[in-house]
């Protein structure tokens, strides 16, 4: 087995605010393998992208990580000293945003922006071969070094999203987290855009978290999955064991609700219900309100994971 | 729930606390605003009551005396009640300040409904004379125009109110093409109301609200501004009792070291602008928390 | 570069209806206000004779259609008329005292931004704590205090009481202005003749009027700043920088505070105005002999071509900077010129 790059344990993360404590993850455990990608998936507030953005520690306050750990090749980034983090984040691990149109400071030139993250890490880098390699990096991304010297808005959506990834990947980190970096672009440039991290993860070995909650999409980049509800993994495994055979009665409703043009589909079936209050969650399992299988040891204790067919899965079904 | 007068009490102020826990420094700046204004507003519908002396007293005391037990404040070169004059120059500028903004919102919501609802060339032609006067420093405007008119309480109150209806205008003719948009107004308009109507049921009662806050604000400043007409000179004859008038009689006596003078008027115009822009902050911050920032 | 000179022009152009209606009203307050000008100015025993003499000197009598045409031709050719008390043209009494005005708001602009936006930007980046209370109440508090007071409580403690600075006027008496005028900007003639002397004596004159009027102004950029950082800090491409370990204070400040400073740009056309309000008043505080003083002199005096004249170069100046911010404004932010 491949030695793990991101390894988190038991993983909290909160949000007082002035009605209560929003909680918006609760107790996540998973591991990223060298190599892999890893598809965060869920519908809005599951707490995915918050669970991406406290990876690098950038939770907005009052948002902020209240227990558990996140390791980074041993390392605890929780505990981390600011400095060590800095040096961290851009070098070691890098991060992609949903939306490529506001993600670059529209008043530097691209090469502007390449050049700071470069001297940022390697100081006293010489101006020209910063240039260089951006120059490079561009090349790789497929769009003409002379685009160094022009302003984001000169260029379109997906440019902005390939550049970023490329300002994200110029120190060779080995970590990408992208945070569903397709849901801004067309399904044209998003499947391009794909086919670029494909490509690139392997020019540099990069391990991928892709949180998206594009069900296609995941299914399409992740070789192992993970579906999130109300702050809580539901279950993990292998993208073909999740998508073949869900456990979890919520991703079994997820995928339902899901238009499949290869698997035989009697109807498309929305979820009942709405997604949990994080403030007042419910007790016991969170999904158990909107679960068709709900039994009483639901209402009063949280699952543990259970293994079911080689994957894991968060419910009393699979005791 | 008890009907006894300490619990009413006690639901009136848990009321304010929990209005100050819910909005936080916003409120309480608010209520701030609010006392300072209530407390000079006060002091000026009182002061023949509570003033000491007369204000155009020309023997209160002696000249020049500093603030002591006799006279609080001190008294000026004309031998009057500094501390009379203060009080009794409260009426002059609130009433100026007030009624200035007064004016200058009812024509400026006018012509900025009319304006903004009817459009064309009529509209373009009168959002550029207002956008003109609008860029154009206020002051300077003023002292204009209180140069030209014969000094006078309703000289000065329109030398201040004018400069003040393009900040209105400008306001309600942006809302007003907002609002005409909507579907109600629409629908309204498909069924065949009155323009008029329109005008007064839909358009005027959602414009009103902003106003308010804006409204606030300009007092505080339509008194800055009455002060500095009055300082240097203009729109006021000198038999009336006036802050920035005793601010600038004052001012002659600074090199000599009669600090009293200049003192008491100039904190007395801060703190009145001050009650009223903070009515209009936490007004602002409540209602709206984005107005200011534009 | 083609687009930005397209763009100046369109800009210039667009100043131009802006100038007309300004220069109209300045006329309609001046002329068509009840009273009249020549009786006022000779007082009100003077026989008719003499003021229908007058009146014709000054073109006075002709219809008002005709008057107001005058007038626009005159301000189009930069004649502003002659003065109705002295034998002086209007416009050499106005540039004597506009280079004083000039070097003034200078200062003063300069100590504004200098105190509103570096507080506007720390009260940002510290939301919500009582640093940020303490900065915003300061701001509210110094734009209450009105310019002119705030001047003469200066020269009551920094002028009078601890004798640190002159309080009035641009030069002390033993400083021979006709030794050095040339710009009329004393900072720059000082330097011209290298008198290290008299430059200390200029700028020692100008620093409490210039702070008089810069932090009464500061106030309204710390609100400025400080709202627009707070939006810009909302924005991904902070986010964005931080993830790429870029440091906390470039990540405020320059990419923060340059971002937000292009709105607070785009306002600082309508500042200019209240920059121009304050300067007349801080002139008066401070007997600083520019524009604002001859504004004043001038009404004490009536003598209205010369009122009429500066009145008009203050409409000059605010649409000139309004246009200047503008050109600013897109060299800064390359997406204003597309």
């Amino acid at each position: 087995m491949k030695e793990n790059v991101l390894e988190i344990k038991n993983l909290h993360v909160q949000f007082p605010i002035h009605i209560g404590t929003v909680r918006a993850v609760e107790d996540v455990s998973l591991n990223l393998r060298k190599g892999e990608v890893m598809g965060l998936v869920g519908e809005s507030g599951c707490g995915k992208s918050t669970l991406g953005f406290s990876i690098l520690r950038l939770l907005r306050p009052p948002g902020h990580i209240a227990s558990g750990e996140i390791n980074y090749h041993g390392r605890d980034i929780c505990s981390m000293p600011q400095k060590e983090l800095l040096e961290l984040r851009g070098r070691n691990i890098s991060m992609i945003f949903q939306d490529p149109l506001t993600s670059l400071d529209p008043l530097y030139t691209i090469g502007d922006q390449f050049l700071e993250t470069l001297r940022t890490h390697e100081k006293g880098i010489k101006k020209k071969i910063a240039l260089e390699r951006a120059a490079d990096m561009l090349k790789n991304l497929g769009i003409s070094p002379n685009r160094l010297h022009e302003y984001p808005h000169q260029m379109s959506g997906g440019m902005r999203q390939r550049i970023m990834i490329g300002i994200g990947l110029i120190l060779n980190p080995d970590l990408l987290i992208a945070d569903e970096p397709t849901t801004a672009l067309d399904v044209i440039v998003e499947a391009q855009f794909l086919d670029l991290l494909n490509e690139l993860r392997e020019k540099f070995e990069l391990t991928i978290m892709f949180i998206t909650h594009n069900l296609g999409v995941v299914a399409q980049a992740s070789d192992r999955i993970t579906v999130m509800y109300g702050g809580r993994m539901a279950e993990t495994g292998t993208a073909e064991d999740v998508f073949a055979d869900p456990k979890h009665p919520y991703t079994q409703g997820l995928l339902a609700s899901v238009p499949n043009i290869k698997l035989e589909q009697p109807e498309l079936q929305a979820m009942p219900g709405a997604p949990p209050d994080l403030v007042n969650p419910p007790p016991g399992c969170v999904f158990h309100p909107r679960c068709p299988h709900v039994m009483d040891v639901c209402k009063q204790e949280v699952p543990k994971s259970f293994q079911a067919n080689g994957h894991m899965t968060a419910c009393w079904l699979y005791k | 729930m008890k009907h006894s007068p300490t619990a009413a009490m006690g639901r009136v102020i848990g009321g304010f606390t929990g209005m100050g826990r819910k909005y936080g420094a916003e409120w309480w700046i608010l209520i701030m605003g609010a006392l300072i204004i209530g407390g000079i507003i006060l002091m000026a519908l009182l002061a023949p009551l509570i003033a000491p002396y007369d204000p155009h007293d020309q023997e209160a005391g002696p000249q020049l005396q500093p603030p002591g037990r006799e006279h609080l404040l001190g008294t000026d070169n004309l031998q009057r009640d500094v501390l009379s004059r203060i009080i009794f120059g409260a009426r002059t500028i609130l009433w100026v300040a007030i009624l200035a903004a007064i004016i200058s919102s009812v024509v400026g919501i006018t012509l900025g409904m009319f304006s903004g609802y009817s459009g064309g060339a009529f509209d373009k032609t009168l959002s550029l004379i207002m956008d003109s006067v609008y860029a154009f420093p206020g002051l300077i405007l003023a002292i204009a125009f209180a140069a030209m008119l014969e000094p006078g309480i309703m000289s000065i109150t329109i030398a201040v109110a004018v400069i003040y209806i393009p900040t209105y205008f400008r306001l309600v003719r942006g809302q007003t093409l907002t609002i005409k948009e909507e579907l109600y107004v629409e629908s309204a308009q498909a069924i065949g109301a009155p323009n008029l109507v329109i005008l007064g049921k839909y358009i005027f009662p959602n414009v009103i609200a902003t106003t308010a806050v804006v409204f606030t604000m300009n007092v505080g400043d339509a008194i800055m501004i009455e002060a500095a007409l009055t300082y240097l000179g203009l729109g006021l004859p000198p038999s009336i009792v006036d802050w920035g008038m005793d601010l600038a009689m004052g001012k002659k006596y600074l090199p000599s070291g009669q600090w009293w003078l200049i003192t008491f008027p100039g904190v007395m115009i801060s703190t009145l602008a001050l009650g009223f822009t903070m009515l209009g902050e936490g007004l602002a911050e409540i209602l709206n928390p984005r107005l200011l920032e534009r | 570069m083609k687009n930005l000179l397209r763009y100046i022009i369109a800009r210039t152009l667009l100043t131009i209806p802006m100038l007309f209606i300004l220069l109209t009203i300045v006329f309609a307050v001046i002329r068509i206000m009840p009273g009249d000008p020549v009786s006022a100015m000779l007082g009100g025993h003077a026989p008719e004779k003499v003021i229908e003499q007058k009146k014709e000197e000054l073109g006075l009598n002709k219809p008002l259609i005709v008057q107001y045409g005058n007038y626009l031709w005159q301000v189009a050719h930069l004649d502003l008329g002659t003065s109705m008390i002295f034998k002086q043209k209007v416009t050499s009494a106005i540039t004597d005292k506009l280079p004083a005005t000039i070097e003034l708001t200078i200062f003063g602009m300069l100590v504004t931004l200098l105190v509103g936006v570096p507080l506007g930007a720390y009260a940002a980046d510290n939301r919500r704590s009582g640093k940020d209370y303490l900065i915003r109440l300061f701001g509210i508090v110094i734009y209450c205090i009105p310019v002119y007071w705030l001047g003469l409580m200066f020269q009551m403690i920094f002028g009078v009481w601890l004798d640190w600075f002159p309080v009035a006027g641009r030069t002390g008496a033993r400083v021979f202005v006709s030794t050095f005028e040339q710009t009329g900007l004393y900072i720059i003639d000082t330097l011209l003749i290298n008198d290290w002397a008299a430059l200390w004596d200029v700028l020692m004159h100008l620093v409490l009027p210039s702070l008089t009027l810069g932090l009464v102004l500061s106030g309204i950029f710390i609100r400025l700043t400080r709202a627009n950082m707070l939006d810009v800090l909302k924005s991904d491409y902070i986010l964005a920088a931080e993830a790429r370990g870029i440091r906390h204070f470039p990540v405020v400040y320059k990419h923060g505070l340059l971002n937000a400073f292009v709105p607070i740009l785009t306002m600082m056309g309508l500042q200019v105005s209240l920059l121009m309000a304050g300067a007349v008043l801080t002139e008066s505080t401070f007997s600083w002999p520019g524009m604002g003083r001859l504004l004043l002199e001038r009404i004490y005096l009536r003598d209205y071509p010369t009122i009429q004249g500066v009145i008009v170069i203050f409409a000059l100046i605010v649409a000139f900077m309004s246009l200047i911010v503008d050109i600013i404004y897109a060299l800064i932010d390359p997406r204003v010129r597309y």
